[in-house]
């Protein structure tokens, strides 16, 4: 190769690490590591810290493989949105092709890792996760029918279970519950940012409740989620991950969220616009912080346990 | 022209060669760590040595160890 030949790359749109990782979806792989950190921590095996490390690790990489191979396959339309149109492929940094060789080479090397450094169990969920959130959510549910988010959502509902398995090498009802909590809470979050963010989903054609069936059925379908959402956060309570401080914690929150979805569902269009959506942005907030604060009181509980103090023993 | 060492090139790829590298030396301690954790948690050496077409004496059970 010529020094001409070499001046002739182009200097403009060239990917560096940072684009590189941004294929990841960070943001997402952030509350992935959290929950996934969380289920592993609350089970009642102890795992080796390096295990763990790398287990969480891989989970992690897993969601990041997951979000490349999203932004692959929806390349066609990210530069259609706002929100989207940023992202490296769209942007012109990334090629989509490089995307997909990204997606498939971390996959198999977290899914392998995974089995390598735990179990067959909790690879084999890693590896369903990332097939879930791409093809049933990705390929088929997102651009189909406006429930999209409620099935979808289950692909980030998987990493607290798969940290449990990580510990225990099974699924029990505890990790059944971790994931119904994310699961459950994924559309009533979903759409209170939906009422409020002025998307452009119709231009990319990706069905939004929003758009397809408006906004007084979005706000229906808050406060139903909300409402269906509540026993099962509670239902933790009375299990061996459980107790009275997160008994009193879910309470406290599930009475905030419950409180700002009848608000939201009170209010019309008329009145949302009148404060900007004061209160649709509350209640975004307030979902923010109901699953934070719902996986913290379950670490809370773990230490107690560690102590002595924890779960239903001492009452 | 003779290409040079330190092209533009290799300037502007910096971060991302660097960046190439540190993953490279993190999965190398990854994988050395695992092992390490693997090995030093074994509770029957037999679990980790095997005959490997060689005879080892020490991996064959004592004669009337269980009588």
């Amino acid at each position: 190769m010529t020094d001409a030949s070499l001046q002739s790359v182009t200097t403009t749109g060239e990917a560096g690490m940072g684009d590189y990782f941004a294929l990841l979806k960070p943001r997402v792989m952030s509350l992935v590591i959290f929950t996934a950190f969380v289920g592993l921590c609350v089970a009642p095996v102890h795992v080796h810290p390096f295990i763990g490390f790398v287990a969480i690790l891989c989970i992690a990489v897993g969601a990041g493989a997951s979000g490349a191979l999203n932004m692959w396959w929806d390349s066609d339309i990210d530069g259609l949105m706002r929100r989207t149109a940023k992202r490296p492929i769209p942007a012109g940094k990334v090629t989509p092709e490089e995307a997909l060789g990204l997606g498939i080479a971390l996959s198999g090397f977290s899914v392998v890792l995974l089995w390598l450094a735990t179990n067959a169990l909790a690879a084999a969920l890693l590896a369903f996760t990332i097939f879930f959130y791409i093809v049933v959510y990705s390929m088929w549910l997102k651009r189909s029918t406006p429930q999209n988010i409620v099935i979808g959502g289950a692909a980030g509902a998987f990493p607290p279970m798969i940290g449990w398995v990580v510990a225990t090498g099974s699924v029990s009802i505890e990790a059944m519950l971790m994931f119904a909590l994310i699961f459950m809470w994924t559309p009533p979050h979903f759409w209170a940012l939906a009422l409020f963010v002025k998307s452009d989903y119709g231009d990319a054609k990706v069905p939004m409740l929003t758009e397809t069936h408006g906004r007084r059925v979005t706000r229906n379908h808050v406060l139903v989620y909300t409402i269906a959402l509540i026993p099962v956060a509670l239902g933790i309570a009375f299990t061996s991950i459980g107790g009275p401080v997160y008994l009193v914690i879910s309470l406290v929150l599930n009475a905030r969220f419950l409180n700002g979805a009848i608000a939201l569902w009170r209010r019309d269009e008329d009145a949302a616009v009148a404060d900007n959506y004061a209160t649709e942005k509350r209640v975004f907030r307030i979902s923010l912080s109901y699953l934070f604060l719902h996986f913290g009181a379950l670490l809370i509980e773990a230490a107690l346990r560690a102590f002595g103090y924890g779960g239903w023993g001492l009452w | 022209m003779v290409i040079r060492v330190e092209h533009e090139l290799h300037q502007r790829r910096r971060g991302r060669n660097v960046g190439v590298g540190l993953l490279l030396v993190g999965f190398v301690a990854v994988i050395f760590g695992l092992t390490v954790v693997k090995v030093l948690n074994l509770t029957d050496i037999r679990e980790f040595e095997s005959f490997d077409h060689v005879a080892r004496p020490q991996l064959i059970p004592d004669e009337g160890a269980s009588e």
